[in-house]
Order: C-alpha cells, then structure tokens, then sequence
C-alpha cells in the first residue's frame, strides 16, 4: 500500500459525501452524515501523509479535527431538532421558504 | 483682514449658516433660520464686492494659495486651496449676489412651506459649493464643488417630494448630469495622465508643451491629447451648463420650487460649465478642434432650444428654454474665444435671467401657484412692480440697446462674426436668428401674463395682488443691474484688459481685442450703434411679430377694432397674411419646436438610451432571480460545480 | 516548552474567553427582559480588550512582532489593528443586539456569550499562525454563528436559515480542511512562514493547486464571495436582525485576515494562480451581487447581495499588489462600518413584532424623522460609493490599485456594475425622501443605541478627516507582514 492509495480513498470518500450534500433530496439527517464522512476524508489524508512524511502535526490536527467534528454535529442535531419542531418535516426539498 | 481670512470667511460663513439652520431647524425656527442664512451670504456677498473692488482698483493681486493638504499619494497631491483672481471675484460676486436676493426673495415665496428651515439650508449650502467650485485652485476641488453642487441641486429639485413630476424631474437630472461627469472625469483624468498634477497653475504653466503630444484611442489615430483632454471637460460642462443634447433636464428642473429655478438653474449652477471653460482658457486655446466642438455645439442650443421656448405655455418653462438658449450663446462664445464676452454675458444673464424667473415666481404666487399662461392675463393693473421689472428684465434679455443685454449679446455676435474659426460662419447665423427668436418668445410671455384679457378663473381673480416687499424689492435690486450693469462694466471687462490674469486668449484668436480695435469707440457709441445693426432689426422683426399674433385678438380687437373696422377686416381677411403668419411663421416655428421637442428629447433621448438600457438591466435581473432556488442541495451543487471548473482551469489547463 | 511569559502577547484572547464564560454565568442569573448588566459586562470587555491590544503600541515603543505558542500564534501590527477595527464593531453589536432582543423580549446570556465567543474566533482567525489555530478560530466563529442564527428558536425562518447555513459552512470548511491537508502533504508543514520556505520555486506543484483551489473556496465561502455566496441572501434574510449584523461585520474582517495569511503569506509564491482565481471571483460577486440586488423589497436580502458585491471589490484589491491589500484591507475596514450602520438603522426602526426588513417600512421615514432620514442617505450613499464619502474612497483606492497593476478591464467591469449598482441604492433613498410615510409610530430606542448609529453613520463623513491616516496605517502594517 503506497500513499497513492490512501489517497485514491480518500478522494472517493471526499467525492461520496460531496454527491451525498446535493444528490440525496429527502433528508435532511444523511446531509450531517455525508458531513462527517468528509471530514473522516479529510482525516485519512491527513493521516496518510503525516506517516508518509514521517511528521506528527497531521495527526495532532486530526484530533481538533475530530473534536470539532463532535462538536459541529452537535450544534447540526440542535438546528435538525428546533427545525423539526416547528416544521414537522426534515425533507430537503421541503425547505426553500427563504429565495429569491 | 488679509485676503486669505476673507476667503476664507467668503467661503465658510454659508456653510456654517447651512449646519445650523439644518440641523437645529427646529431649535432655531424659522425666523432664526433665515436671519442665520441671510446674515452669512450677506456677508460673503458684502467681502466678495470688495474684493472685486479691490481688483478693479488694482490694489489686489491674484491669490494662490493651499489651505489644506488633505492627502498625498505617490506624487499626486490633493489639497484644498483657493485661486482667486479678477475671474474668480466676478463669479463670486455673481453668486453671493443673486444668492442674498434669492434668501430674501424666499422668506416670501415659501412662507407657507412646512420645509422652510431645510430649504434655507439647502439654498445657503448650494451657496457654500458654488463658492468652492468657483474658488478652487485644483482640479479635484473643482470636482467636488462641481458634485456637490450637483447634489444640492437634485434635493432641491426634488424639494417637493409629494409631486410626482418632482420627483421624475429629479431622477432626470441626476441621469442625465451623470453622462456630463463621466465625461468631465475622463476630463480630470486625462489631465493627471498628461501633467501628472491637478493644480491649475502647475497645469496651465506646462500646457504649452504639451500642444503636440498625441493619444492613441481606437485603432492607429493619434488624437491630440489637448482636443481630447479639452473635449472631455467640455462634456461636463454640456451637463451642467444644460448644451444640446444634455439639456433635456434643465425643463424638468422647473418643478422644484422657483427660487431654486433663479438661483441654480438660471444663474449660478448652469454657468458652472461655462465657468470651467473659460478658466481652462489655457487648455482650450491649445486645440481649435475643442474649440470648433464647443462653438457648434452652441450654437445649436442657441437657436434651437429658442425655438422650443415659442411653444410652452407654463412660464416657467419659456424662461427655461430661454436660459437654455442664453447658455447657449455664451458657448458659443467659448467657443470662438471671446472667454471674456463669455463672462460678461453670464454675468449679465445671471442678473437680468434671475430677475424674470423671480418675476415669474412673483406671478405664480399671485396665480395660486398655477403656471399656465393661458390661464393668465392683463396682470400689469393688479401687480405693478412685478410687471415693470418684468419689462426691464425682457427689454435687457432681448438685448435692447443700452441695456445690459444688448451689451454683451451683442459682444458675442459680432465676435462670431469676426472670428475665423471653422465653422463659425455657421454659428453666426445661428446666434442671428436666435435674437429673433429670443425677441419672439420674450414678448409673447410679456403680452399672455401682463396684457390682454383676464384669463384666470373668477376666484383667482379676486385674490390677485402684489406680492409682499421680500418678493418685490429683490426685483427691484435685481432690475437695476439689469439696466445698467453692461454699461458700467463692458469697457474694463472686455477691452481694458481687467482678465488678462486669469484667461489667455491666442493673439491669433483674439476676437474681443479686434472688436475693441474696430468696432467699440465709447460706450455711448457702442450703445448707439446698436439701434443701426442688424441684430437690433432682428430683435425688432420678433417684437413685430410677436404683438402682431399675440396682442391682435386682444388689445387689436377689443379697442382699435370698433374704430379701424374696415381697415382690421381688410388686415385680416383681403390680404390671408393672417392666415400666412399663423401657418407659416408662428405655425411653422410652434411645428418645428413641437417635432424637435418630441422627437429629440422625448423620444431619442429619454426613450432609447435613459430608459432603454435601464430596462435591459432590469429584466436580465428578474431573469436571473429562479438560480437562487431556495433549495440547500442546489447552492452546494453550484459550489461543488465551481470547485470542479477551478481544478479543470487550473490544474488540467 | 513555552513559560508564563509566552501568555502576555495573547492576553486580549485570554480576557475573551474568560468573560465569555463569566457571561455565560451571569446570564443564569439575569431577567430576560434586562439584561442591561450583560451588556454592559460584553462592551468592558472589548474595551479592555482594546486596552490590552493597543498597550504595545504605545509612540516612543518599537513594536516587535512575536511568535508563540510553538509558532501557532503571532501578535503582529496587521492583526492587531484588524482586531481593534473588530472590538469596536463588536462593541456596536452589542448595543443593537440589546435594542433588538430587548425588543423581543429575549435578552439572554448565552447570546452576548456566543458572540463573545465568535469574537474570540475572529481575533484567533486574525493572529493564527498556523493551519491548525486558523481552522480552530475559523470553526469556533462558524459554530457560534450558526446558533446565533438559530437563537429565535420558534421562527421558522430563522431555523431554515441555521440549517443551510451550517450545510453550506461544514461543507466548506470540508473543502478547506481538504485543500490544507492537500498543501500539508506537498510541503511537510503546517507552519505559515515554513510553507512560505518550502514551497520557494515550486509553483505549479499540482497538489499544491489543487489545495489551492480548496482553500480558496473556503475564504470565498467565509467571505460570501460568488459562485460560493448561496447562503448569505438565505442567512441574512432567516436569521435575527442582530444575528445579520454581526455576520455582515466582524467575520468579514477575518475571512479578510484569513486569506491574506493564507494566500498572502503562506502561499505567496502561488500569487498567479490565486490572483487570477480571485480576480474571478470578484468579477462573478460584483455582477452577481448588483443584478441580484436589483429586483429585492426586502432590505435585509439586498444588503446580503450588496455585501456580495462589496466583497468582489474587496477581492480585485487583493489582485492589486502590494498596495491592493492596503486597499482591500481598508475596503473591508470602511465596509464592516457601512454594514453595521445599514442593519442598525433597520433594528432601529423595528417594534415588537414589527421587524422593519422591507423597504417599504422605510417609505417617508424623512417625514419621520428627518435625522435618521439623514444618517440613511449616508450610510447608503457611501455603501453607493457617491463622492465625497468614505465609500467612494475605498472604491477609489480599490480600482487605482488594480488599474496601477494593468487590469483595466477588470476595473471597467467593477465600475460598471458599482453604478448599476447605484440604482437599487438610489431606490432607497426614493422611498425615504420622496414617498409617503405608512405608519407614524414614533421611534422608539435607547439614548446610547441612538448614539451609536448617530456615530456609525457620521463615520461616513467624519472618517474622511482620517483618511489619509487610516490608508496610512493600511499600507504600514501590510507592508510589515
């Protein structure tokens, strides 16, 4: 395994959770999900080359990277939950009051 | 005091006025604030008077001077400084004066106005701009007086912002003058670009060996970068100073209230162009084709825009295009050199021109604010003072030996005439038959609003009196330079060199030196001489013409008609010349104006290139208003499909 | 190791983050209808904060840069002014924010904490110094942000706002999070200055575009530069008044510091690659931001798409060389100023229950009140850019810059569509003045908030004095980066 390889999968990874963002229409919670797959994208990378160049501050920024990434979920949960609430649906399309 | 404190207080004193009466309005009142307005324009006006004084007695010599430098990038440094010269005092003067008259002249005309301290601010303000762009002594204070000015102008206009055609006007104004700015900062621009300098001395001392210097615009040509820079400022002046085809504003400006008609449109403002051109004489000397440019260009607006004052019917509007056409003749004037006839015609105009419109406010105020002519009449019994200026004012603006008017008029015919430049033939002719046209459309306003039958309604009928003392005495102190302003100053102002400090004239070009050579003995004689000229007969010609048409079916009618009964029906029926006037001459000039009115201003202008490209803009913005869909997964696929044309631009190029 | 020491240059950050905690606290035991304890605790500690930041900077003193934290943090002359520039704006945030929530009955602690702690982002975004403190500062100021867009938690609105807006930002600090990581793996560090080194002589390493291309999505995004701006009309519009005063203000400052770390002194030897990416954006915001505002009623969602193109504006000045970054960092120092005056007045001239977001609500306001008319024309004027105030100024500098560097069309193009642009400023101005006023309710605020707008708006004239000082100190401390 070279680092080409974990970055062809990281790539792929980065490519799903874009698609996921704007191909997927219904909900709104695979939307927080294809956001967490992008930053475990990111990490990989980051990991990836932190071993290949034998450099340990990539993988210390994983780590605020995945402290961020919990808290960055939960402020998304708290939004998806006040949504729900008042909207009763978390439907994608759903949600286009505010245009033009 | 030194010069420089009272230049400064000149300039200062309106704008402190301004502050207070705009935003303490309420604190002061409306008492305080005109006395705070008044007070400080009579101030400028009283120090401005004398340091023209001090010019025409030689004991001042021209100041130059930086009060502040405000900002120095690279080597452009912008200051504000004052360069006051015998030009400069002339233009000061004009302005503080007509000012005051028009402060006094408000208290009256607005009494009843809820807005009355703005107004006052706004009018002492406009004073204060004026007075810096008159003043400057760079390029970049020129601009903001010019802006400012500008500015003062539109909230003015717009004044009554309840009327519609207020505020259309308004709009219109601030269109058309944008066209005329961006001209004038190519203008400033290309002035930077060639002297890498926006002071005028610094500027006007290199001019000289700049004559040859050539710009490549489109394609190979080289042009001349003098007729550029000089063709360029000219099309600012076109804007401000209302020359064909920028003028169409000026008309619609009549909607604001009529002091501001006096003060801005009328006097001050509208020179502002001509002004600036004949303080960058130096440039504009350098390139006959500029030179040619503004002769022609003025000489179209002098004859035309006459023509279009025959056809109105609201006053105000006649004088309008009447200020139109004047403007237009001390263009062309510019244009054929005479800086100096130039300046004495603006400075003739401003008072006899301001006369009318305030003239024509007092009317309007006696009208209940109505400004139809037709709807006017035989008002010389019920308001005397009014109709009497009235007369002096048209007597000088038709140019009445004598009277100021004539003077100056007359200066720039025979100018024209004189001069060589391409073209010039052309706009002799024009000039010519404006002072028939002038004459025209000037008694025909005198004879609808003073003479004949009492048109007007019976209810304003009865409440029809002289206006109050604030309104009439400006009249009678604006009547008095009228008469005789031009016989006091032609002499010094035009051949005794009094502005050889400011404008430079090519010896080549001289015109006004040539007049004063051949054709100017004593001023009494030049006065004299004007009653065997042809201009005089053609001034004489639209009087004729206009009694015949316009008092006929009344003062004709009513009296003579009884005892001349057989001559009137052999007048009128044997001959049809009646019936040849009416379609040819009158018909024909009102069809003409008509066609040229709607079809130049109207259609051309505000049709195809105001509106058309302002509709354009708007439906390409509606169109594009559905991308902003609403939908979250559509702004990050526009996200996502722009990161994707970055990398293929920039990495797979 | 680092010792106490090492703590004395980062003190403003320190006393951010304590008060923003001690408000947390305070706001437990506050009434929501007052409140006016919090407030007053936030503003000390900008001012103090202020103090702190400008006590090196004293005349006589030579200030030196430092570096700490292990290079991840720098106090330098650029970030701190930017973040004086940020206490002051904060400072009026504050004061509107309690005009405006008051005015809802819903003054609470943790919002003058969150912006507390969104302030801490900013001055973090301003003086990192490393990719690791900027993502942290970029991220604490973007979670902070998306609660306070969501604080109305029963308006919908607001809700919809907060939900695309936290989409849009996770993922663009994805992206950016994957350019980084991209620039790491092509130089080896995460250090600005050593990226600077490393990458000397390689400029067209396809890694190091790529990560490029990433990264400046992300300061597009942050900075709501088009084609990534789809969230700021949204936003701006769905999210409380005083929400979209902060966003339009102190943010833009950091993005601003963001992109002159990252692209001016990290990756400035890539300069023909991002200039001509930005060039692009800022010819797409100008166009986009103009002719979208031009068909808006509502006042909120035309000053979103204004802001846009004001920062495609800000852009070209950092395609403007060296005196172009003086020239966008003034843009963007006079800009934050107009913004925060035009969404104040709107939290003025709102009630309870009345939010005046439509330009119809500011139809006669001259009639009014014909002082507030005024400050209006002069906040909108100058966001126009008509001489002589300070936008057009700003302007100015922007396009000498640009046409200095040769970009004339560039320049056409901006000033084209500023005056297109002047159509929809000029419309509100129409409405003030010249049409009949709706309502009469009289306006009702607080002495000091009166004042601040009062203040906001005369900058539009009084700044001019300071011009030449402020352009000054502009060009210094981005010379000194």
């Amino acid at each position: 395994m070279t680092l080409q390889h974990y970055l062809i999968v990281s790539a792929i990874l980065f490519v799903i959770s874009m698609a996921g963002i704007f191909v997927n229409r219904r909900n709104v919670l695979v939307v927080l999900m294809s956001i967490e797959l992008m930053l475990l994208a990111v990490n990989t990378n980051l990991i990836a080359f932190s071993k290949y160049l034998d450099d340990v501050q990539g993988q210390v920024f994983v780590f605020f990277i995945l402290t961020v990434a919990a808290a960055e979920a939960a402020i998304g949960l708290a939004i998806l939950v006040v949504l729900f609430r008042n909207k009763k649906t978390l439907e994608t399309k759903e949600i286009n009051e505010l245009e033009g | 005091m030194d010069m420089k404190t009272t230049l400064m207080i000149i300039a200062f004193a309106p704008l402190v006025a301004a502050a207070i009466a705009g935003l303490f309005g309420r604190q002061v009142g409306r008492i305080g604030a005109h006395t705070i307005t008044i007070g400080a324009v009579g101030l400028s006006c009283v120090l401005s008077v004398r340091v023209l004084l001090q010019f025409i007695n030689g004991e001042a010599t021209p100041f130059n001077e930086n009060l502040y430098t405000w900002m120095v990038t690279g080597d452009l440094s912008m200051h504000v400084g004052f360069m006051v010269d015998s030009l400069t005092a002339i233009m000061m003067t004009v302005v503080t004066f007509v000012s005051l008259m028009v402060h006094i002249y408000t208290i009256g005309y607005m009494s009843e106005d809820p807005g009355y301290q703005r107004f006052f601010s706004y009018i002492s303000l406009f004073t204060f701009a004026m007075l810096m762009l008159v003043m400057a002594n760079n390029f970049m204070q020129l601009f903001f007086g010019w802006e400012a000015v500008g500015l003062v102008s539109y909230l003015l206009i717009g004044f009554w912002y309840k009327k519609e055609t207020a505020i259309f006007a308004n709009m219109k104004a601030f269109l058309v003058n944008r066209v005329g700015d961006f001209g004038f900062l190519l203008g400033i621009g290309a002035v930077l670009m060639t002297f890498g300098t926006l002071d005028y001395v610094e500027v006007f001392n290199q001019a000289p060996q700049m004559a040859d210097k050539t710009i490549t615009i489109i394609g190979d040509n080289q042009w001349s970068m003098m007729t550029v820079i000089c063709i360029c400022l000219f099309i600012g002046a076109m804007g401000k100073s209302a020359q064909a085809p920028l003028h169409v504003w000026l008309p619609d400006s009549m909607e604001g209230p009529t002091p501001i008609s006096a003060l801005i449109h009328a006097a001050t403002m509208v020179t502002a162009g001509i002004f600036m051109v004949s303080r960058m004489s130096p440039l504009f000397e350098m390139s006959d084709t500029a030179l040619s440019f503004v002769m022609l260009i003025g000489a179209f607006t002098a004859f035309f825009m006459g023509l279009i004052g025959i056809v109105q019917n609201d006053i105000k509007r006649v004088i309008a295009y009447s200020t139109l056409s004047q403007l237009g003749y001390m263009t062309v004037a510019l244009g054929v050199s005479a800086y100096s006839a130039a300046i004495f015609h603006l400075m003739t105009h401003a008072f006899f021109k301001a006369l009318l419109f305030l003239g024509a406010g007092s009317v309007i105020i006696a009208m209940h604010h109505k400004q139809d002519m037709q709807e006017m009449g035989g008002l010389k019994k019920y308001m005397p003072i009014t109709f009497i200026t009235a007369w002096v004012g048209t007597l000088a603006l038709v140019g009445f030996p004598g009277l100021s008017g004539y003077f100056s008029k007359d200066a720039i015919i025979v100018a024209t005439g004189l001069s060589d430049r391409w073209g010039s033939d052309v706009a002799y002719i024009a000039v010519l038959l404006g002072v028939f046209v002038t004459s025209l459309y000037s008694f025909r306003l005198l004879y609808l609003t003073f003479h004949g039958k009492e048109r007007m309604d019976h209810h304003t009928k009865e409440h029809l009196h002289e206006s109050p003392w604030v309104v009439t005495l400006p009249l009678v102190l604006l009547a008095i330079p009228s008469i005789f302003i031009g016989w006091m100053t032609i002499e010094p102002l035009l051949f005794g060199g009094f502005m050889n400090d400011a404008i430079v004239v090519n010896p080549t070009n001289d015109v006004v030196k040539e007049i004063g050579l051949y054709h100017f003995d004593t001023t009494a004689g030049f006065a004299l001489h004007g009653f065997v000229t042809l201009p005089f007969y053609l001034m004489l010609a639209g009087f004729a013409v206009a009694t015949y048409i316009y008092m006929k079916n009344r003062a004709l009618a009513s009296t003579i008609k009884k005892q001349l009964a057989p001559i009137h029906r052999v007048l009128e029926n044997k001959y049809g010349f009646d019936a040849f006037n009416q379609k040819f001459i009158a018909g024909g000039s009102v069809k003409l104006g008509e066609a040229l009115w709607k079809w130049s201003d109207s259609k051309l202008i505000d049709g195809w290139i105001v509106n058309g490209s302002a509709k354009l803009i708007n439906k390409v913005s509606v169109g594009i208003r559905s991308i902003q869909s609403g939908y979250v997964f559509h702004y990050a696929l526009v996200m996502v499909v722009s990161v994707i044309v970055f990398i293929g631009i920039y990495v797979f190029k | 190791m680092f010792g106490w020491s090492e703590l004395v240059p980062a003190f403003p950050e320190i006393l951010v983050l304590s008060m923003a905690c001690v408000v947390l606290l305070v706001g437990l035991f506050t009434d929501k209808k007052k409140g006016g304890f919090i407030v007053f605790l936030s503003v000390i500690t900008m001012m103090f904060a202020a103090i702190l930041t400008l006590k090196d900077h004293v005349a006589g003193v030579e200030f030196t840069k430092t570096v700490i934290f292990n290079g991840t943090f720098i106090r330098d002359e650029f970030g701190d002014m930017l973040k004086v520039v940020v206490y002051l704006l904060m400072i009026s945030v504050f004061f509107y924010a309690k005009q405006y929530l008051r005015q809802h009955d819903n003054l609470q602690g943790e919002y003058f904490a969150l912006l507390l702690f969104a302030t801490l982002g900013i001055m973090v975004m301003i003086s990192g110094h490393n990719f690791i403190a900027l993502y942290l500062g970029l991220e604490l100021l973007a979670l902070s942000s998306y609660a306070l867009v969501a604080y109305n938690r029963n308006d919908l609105n607001g809700n919809e706002a907060a939900m695309k807006y936290f989409i849009l930002g996770a993922l663009a600090s994805g992206m950016l999070l994957y350019g980084m990581s991209l620039i790491y793996g092509a130089v080896g560090t995460l250090q600005i200055n050593e990226i600077s080194q490393a990458i000397a002589g390689q400029n067209n390493d396809m890694f190091l575009v790529l990560g490029l291309i990433f990264v400046i999505v992300g300061i597009g995004f942050k900075l709501g530069a088009a084609p990534f701006h789809m969230w700021v009309p949204d936003v701006y519009e769905g999210a409380p008044t005083a929400t979209t005063l902060f966003i339009a203000s102190a943010p833009k400052i950091a993005a601003f510091a963001l992109a002159v770390r990252i692209l001016g002194q990290s990756l400035d030897v890539l300069m023909i690659h991002w200039q001509s990416m930005l060039a692009t954006l800022a010819i797409v915001s100008i166009i986009v931001g103009n002719l979208f505002a031009l068909q808006q009623t509502n006042l909120k969602r035309l000053f979103a798409y204004s802001t846009i193109s004001h920062i495609g504006f800000m852009l070209l000045g950092l395609v403007g060389g060296a005196e172009g970054i003086a020239a966008s960092m003034f843009y963007i120092i006079v800009y934050t100023i107009m913004a925060v005056g035009g969404f104040g007045m709107i939290v003025l001239l709102s009630n309870k229950g009345m939010e005046a977001d439509q330009i119809a609500d500011f139809k006669g306001l001259n009639q009014r009140s014909g002082w507030y008319a005024f400050l209006m024309l002069l906040l909108v004027a100058s966001m126009a850019g008509f001489p002589p105030l300070i936008g057009f100024f700003s302007k100015l500098y922007v396009l000498k810059a640009v046409i200095d560097q040769g970009h004339i069309i560039l320049a056409a193009v901006a000033v084209i569509f500023a005056v297109i642009g002047a159509f929809y400023y000029l419309k509100i101005i129409k409405v003030m003045y010249f049409e009949e006023s709706e309502t009469d309710q009289a306006i009702d605020a607080s002495f000091d908030v009166k004042t601040v707008l009062s203040i906001n708006a005369l900058a539009q004239l009084g700044l001019l004095v300071l011009l030449p000082v402020l352009f000054q100190y502009c060009i210094r401390v981005t010379g000194s980066l």
